[in-house]
């Protein structure tokens, strides 16, 4: 319905200027985004009328629609901030602020995103070991497959703090525990797209590679894991994504210091919700930018593999 | 040390040097989750060094199998099978033989050079040497010029041909191809068999070639296998002795006729088409 209102003008500016740019992502992807500011301000509007209207009445003040409106969209403490609300904090944060400064976005995003790659660097090579083993030992299979599955029914924030309070114990704290929840959780992914992969080579080529007498090992390289690979990059795009998650769950229950995490805690404790939305926003920006990252180096692997464009 | 060495340090051991693929009352059954299916029955069968022996015959008569028992991709469940003189596990260890199948079968990652290397990597021969063996086994079956192309960039002859010159590239002097021409095009396929037929000639290799249809078997072979279904067996076999260097001409001649009736008869015979 938002969208109809914001695309009504283009349209009658002629059929063809539409229809060309509706074809390719471009045109889609901004008629999105604008639909979703669109909602998102007359969300805040409504979210945050009642609070509005009360501080009205205490301060037993005239007030008209469009100061009300106004306001709505300039509270300290919003119920939802108003997207250039978040902007602004992020620009404050991201940009304005000394990268050492314990107030800075990019310091939190660091401390986050490094727990992220380490978490997800573990978390692909214990996934990829476990499919390897699954698929080329018989017992391997029977008897990992189910923990590997049982082991995601486990909701995160259950074994999150025992994670973080076991390895404490043994004078682990910091960066490593957190980048086992992404282990934790990233592993998965990887192991069920490899096991799949590995498995993918035709019958008829791997009888070719035993009229070569080929050892498993050869079979493996030549044949096993270069089928893989469109398994493998699908996966670690789900593994790097999840693998953020995990990051930022890992912060929640140890009440860290720093890190995107921390800084949703702070906020909600302080009913910060703009600095909540900013650490939100630009979590999701970051963990775009990772997904977007991998699927340049899935183009680049597979490109030098041949796969026709 | 080359392959070829390896083989002839084997083959005095056998009674018949010339004995490339001996079968004696082979049999093999499938079981099925459906009871068992008898592929094969009682199969006797020897071919020679330098031979060019087709398997005809209705599809399900386990001409496939056949093949693929040779070749020690399937285990027969009776009866012996010596290949070069020795049992068909050891000849595949020892590399005895390059296998066509039906489909092409390149890796779609690798060049088309570095597909016909495949079994010369597996078989951890120098780099320098693949590439020329490469080239050269590109060359027999005319391929030159596309070693950097990927398979895809070729047509289903084209890259069978490339499947073929993988078979060739580490020379072992038997060649198995099951319906290699089966997906091809009419014209496209008397392309190619004269060129296998001239290859063939010239290299004195043992081929043992699946196909079901009559003129390419009849044209091909110096020894033709008919074959029949429940259970698969062997019906007929029928020598032909046209010249080496024959053409498709000869497909129009009163000889060639002649041996594709007796084919075709015996395929009659095994009422191979009353279902
Ligand atoms: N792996 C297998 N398991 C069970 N039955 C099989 C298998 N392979 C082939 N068969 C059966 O064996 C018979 C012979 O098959 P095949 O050798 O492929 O015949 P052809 O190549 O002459 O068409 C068929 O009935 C087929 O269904
Ligand atoms: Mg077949």
């Amino acid at each position: 319905m938002t969208i109809d209102a914001a695309t009504l003008p283009t349209a009658a500016a002629g059929p063809t200027l539409w229809g060309r740019m509706m074809k390719g992502q471009t045109g889609p992807v901004c008629v999105m985004l604008i639909g979703l500011f669109v909602l998102w301000y007359v969300g805040a509007v409504f979210l945050n009328m009642p609070g509005q209207i009360d501080r009205y009445a205490r301060a037993k003040q005239d007030w008209t629609a469009s100061q009300l409106i106004e306001a709505t969209l300039a509270q300290d403490r919003p119920v939802l901030p108003a997207p250039h609300q978040v902007a602004v904090e992020m620009y404050k944060t991201i940009f304005a602020t000394k990268i050492t400064s314990k107030r800075s976005l990019v310091y939190h995003t660091w401390v986050t995103l490094s727990s992220t790659l380490l978490g997800f660097g573990m978390g692909t090579l214990l996934g990829i070991v476990l499919a390897v083993g699954i698929v080329h030992v018989q017992t391997l299979e029977k008897s990992l497959m189910p923990w590997v599955i049982s082991s995601q029914t486990i909701p995160i924030l259950a074994i999150a703090p025992m994670i973080i309070v076991v390895l404490g114990a043994i004078g682990l704290k910091g960066l490593i525990p957190k980048a086992m929840i992404s282990t934790y959780l990233c592993f998965f992914p990887v192991t069920i797209g490899m096991v799949k992969g590995l498995r993918s080579p035709d019958h008829i080529q791997l009888d070719l590679m035993r009229t070569y007498n080929a050892s498993r090992w050869q079979t493996f390289v030549a044949l096993r894991w270069p089928s893989a690979m469109p398994f493998l990059f699908a996966s670690l795009k789900v593994a790097i994504a999840i693998s953020l998650v995990g990051a930022i769950v890992g912060e929640l229950p140890t009440g860290a210091q720093s890190g995107l995490g921390a800084r949703l805690l702070a906020g909600s404790y302080y009913g910060q919700t703009v600095q909540i939305w900013a650490a939100l926003l630009t979590a999701a920006f970051v963990a775009a930018m990772l997904v977007v990252i991998v699927g340049l180096m899935e183009k680049r692997v597979l490109e030098r593999m041949g796969v026709r464009a | 040390m080359t392959l070829k060495a390896v083989v002839n340090n084997v083959a005095p051991m056998t009674a018949s040097k010339d004995v490339v693929v001996d079968i004696q009352k082979m049999s093999l059954t499938f079981q099925t989750a459906d009871g068992p299916v008898y592929a094969l029955s009682e199969v006797d069968l020897t071919i020679s060094r330098g031979e060019f022996v087709s398997f005809i015959g209705p599809s399900g008569c386990g001409k496939t199998t056949l093949l693929r028992v040779i070749a020690d991709l399937e285990r027969a469940t009776g009866g012996d099978i010596l290949v070069n003189g020795v049992p068909a596990q050891q000849a595949r260890e020892q590399r005895a033989y390059g296998y066509v199948f039906q489909a092409p079968a390149l890796l779609p990652w690798r060049t088309i050079e570095s597909n016909v290397t495949l079994p010369l990597e597996i078989m951890e021969i120098s780099r320098e040497e693949r590439i020329k063996r490469g080239h050269d086994a590109l060359k027999l079956v005319e391929l030159n010029g596309f070693e950097k192309k990927f398979p895809w960039q070729l047509s289903g002859g084209m890259q069978q041909r490339a499947s073929i010159a993988r078979a060739l590239s580490f020379d072992a002097d038997l060649l198995l191809m099951d319906e290699p021409f089966g997906a091809l095009d009419e014209i496209v396929r008397d392309h190619l068999n004269e060129q296998l037929l001239k290859l063939w000639a010239r290299t004195n290799k043992t081929v043992a070639f699946v196909t079901h249809s009559i003129p390419e078997a009849v044209f091909l072979s110096s020894k033709i296998v008919v074959m029949s279904p429940r259970p698969g067996r062997i019906i007929d076999i029928i020598e032909t002795d046209f010249a080496r260097d024959r053409t498709l001409d000869v497909r129009e001649t009163p000889e060639f006729l002649e041996v594709a009736h007796r084919v075709r008869e015996g395929l009659r015979a095994g009422h191979s088409y009353d279902d």
